[in-house]
């Protein structure tokens, strides 16, 4: 290994970290405001421009805010539990191409952190790994509702990994890789290549379990204000709080890159255009996250459990079997 | 007017109200599967969709951006006290006859007269502490004068329960008198419109 491989890779770290916190930041912004506009408001408009600045006032309130640990809790985990949340959807961005590669002075950059050959099984496992932030932070508040919140975190994820799973499975079976770099060249054809075609059935499968994974609104139970306060949450407060919500965001962002990369035939061939088309669908998913929130209910942790298991699994069951024999005949 | 009529009337027969019609659960097996096969392709949450989108592109902003924008209020509204001038003459409608310390029944308003150079009665003392005060209207009612109404000024937080405000601050500035622009309080205790004509005679004139 190299040293202008490492600096590279360490430069590149870097880059996705800034990147990517600063949008959490202005994601909220977003959120916000496209929320405020479908509800006829008009959202933050006092600090800033337009409120522009709303952001940076949430970030200094978050950062000098006293860090309570409240009496009973469990020190370690409590202290522990939103560093998972955060750092678990960073680690996830390593596999993930965000742009195609380009030349800058000379140097061709890859925009991806590490082209590992079973990128979508580790981006899935470390989303899963996510799965503790939520979890240890709810059970180690020594508070009800963070407890409920926990136990319903834990439900939804295991059920939804299943989904996700099993529903890129048949697209995985289709491309015979599990490298994100792979699945772009496998669409880099066009528009009529892309895996959302032959894999409608998958596409919309994952689409679904993305929701459950990022915790948004149809299946906003982890945290669901009305009944159960702010989940997990309940007893952060400060930068703690702060790194779940980052945690929560870069989430979205990634699950937003992920989907055209893996159906929506990613970056394409790998010209300017093409990558401005991934930034593209990337927003248009990340607005689908907002636009779901401001028109749809929420549904019951039930409800979810039985579309999990009795509905979309089986779906995606069927479809892996159904795309098994189209490819063996 | 005629918005008070349509909730003034309580007859659900007249107003056009019907019966939605609701089908029944289903109870067997059958019949759920096929309400959510018909729920799935029906394309119910499209419709939720495009109403938030419709609503985003019309951009029919509804909010009022308090501080800089403010709603109106109703001229009956009881707010912050208001101490009324004689149009005839611009003078001080309020004779100090002490009713409205007697009646408020959060005994917020104080108040002082004496004997000034004509040898009439003034007001020397008068304030409502603002932090007692409920608003009720029946210092505005009892008042003979109708020198003492209620405002529109309804923005009053302070950095202490207690806050008052006195006479002068109440009084109608005599510039704005001058002008003409002073405003009769249409609520509590003012006169009712055409009462000229439905004033009757007292007993004495006949
Ligand atoms: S409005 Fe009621 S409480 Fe307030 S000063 Fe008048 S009589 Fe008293
Ligand atoms: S404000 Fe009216 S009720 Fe009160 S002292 Fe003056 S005239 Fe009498």
């Amino acid at each position: 290994m190299d040293t202008a491989y490492l600096i590279e890779t360490i430069i590149k770290v870097v880059v996705v970290l800034l990147i990517f916190s600063a949008l959490a930041g202005i994601g909220t912004y977003f959120e916000r405001k496209i929320l405020a506009f479908m509800q006829r408001r008009l959202g933050p408009m006092n600090v800033g421009p337009y409120g522009l600045l709303q952001v940076a006032a949430d970030g200094i309130k978050l950062f000098t805010k006293e860090d309570i640990i409240p009496t009973n809790v469990v020190g370690r985990i409590f202290k522990i539990a939103p560093v998972i949340t955060a750092a678990t959807a960073f680690m996830a961005a390593a596999a993930i191409p965000f742009l195609p590669q380009f030349e800058l002075f000379g140097y061709t950059v890859h925009p991806i952190i590490s082209d590992v050959n079973i990128g979508i099984l580790y981006i899935l496992g470390i989303m899963g790994v996510g799965l503790y932030g939520p979890l240890l932070g709810g059970m180690a508040s020594a508070n009800k509702f963070s407890l409920l919140s926990a136990a319903r975190s834990a439900a939804v994820f295991i059920s939804y990994e299943v989904v996700t799973g099993l529903s890129i499975l048949a697209p995985i079976m289709m491309v015979g890789s599990l490298s994100l770099i792979d699945f772009n060249e496998y669409q880099a054809g066009g528009f009529g290549d892309w895996i959302v075609w032959s894999q409608p059935v998958a596409f919309i499968l994952f689409w679904i379990a993305a929701f459950a994974e990022t915790g948004r609104t149809p299946f906003h139970l982890v945290a669901n204000d009305h009944e159960i306060i702010d989940g997990f949450g309940t007893e952060y407060s400060g930068m703690r709080w702060g790194l779940f919500f980052i945690g929560e965001y870069a989430n979205m962002f990634f699950i937003s890159f992920v989907i055209p990369l893996l159906f929506l035939g990613g970056y394409g061939d790998g010209s300017f255009l093409g990558a401005l088309g991934l930034l593209g669908k990337m927003a248009f998913f990340f607005f689908f996250f907002l636009w779901t929130r401001a028109a749809w209910p929420d549904v019951r942790p039930d409800q979810l459990m039985w579309l999990c298991w009795k509905v979309l699994m089986p779906i995606a069951v069927v479809n892996i079997v159904i795309t098994g024999l189209v490819m063996m005949f | 007017m005629k918005n008070t009529q349509e909730f003034n009337n309580r007859n659900v027969s007249e107003n056009g109200y019907y019966l939605v019609d609701i089908a029944d659960y289903p109870t067997d097996g059958w019949g759920k599967f096929k309400r959510v096969v018909q729920r799935t392709f029906r394309g119910e949450l499209f419709v939720g969709l495009w109403v938030v989108l419709r609503e985003m592109i019309k951009f029919d902003i509804h909010t009022i951006q308090y501080p800089q924008e403010k709603m109106p209020i109703g001229p009956r509204y009881r707010a912050v006290h208001e101490m009324k001038r004689l149009w005839e003459s611009d003078a001080e409608r309020c004779i100090g006859c002490g009713l409205c310390e007697k009646i408020c029944i959060s005994n917020c308003i104080k108040m002082d007269t004496r004997i000034d150079e004509h040898s009439r009665k003034e007001v020397s003392e008068y304030t409502i502490n603002l932090g007692r005060c409920i608003f009720c209207g029946y210092c505005a009612e009892v008042c003979p004068e109708l020198a003492i109404t209620h405002g529109g000024e309804y923005e009053q937080a302070s950095e202490q329960r207690e806050h008052f405000v006195d006479y002068s601050y109440m009084l109608t500035p005599l510039d704005k008198m001058k002008a003409g622009t002073q405003v009769e309080f249409e609520g509590f205790g003012a006169i009712t419109p055409h009462e000229d004509e439905r004033v009757k005679k007292t007993p004495l004139a006949y």
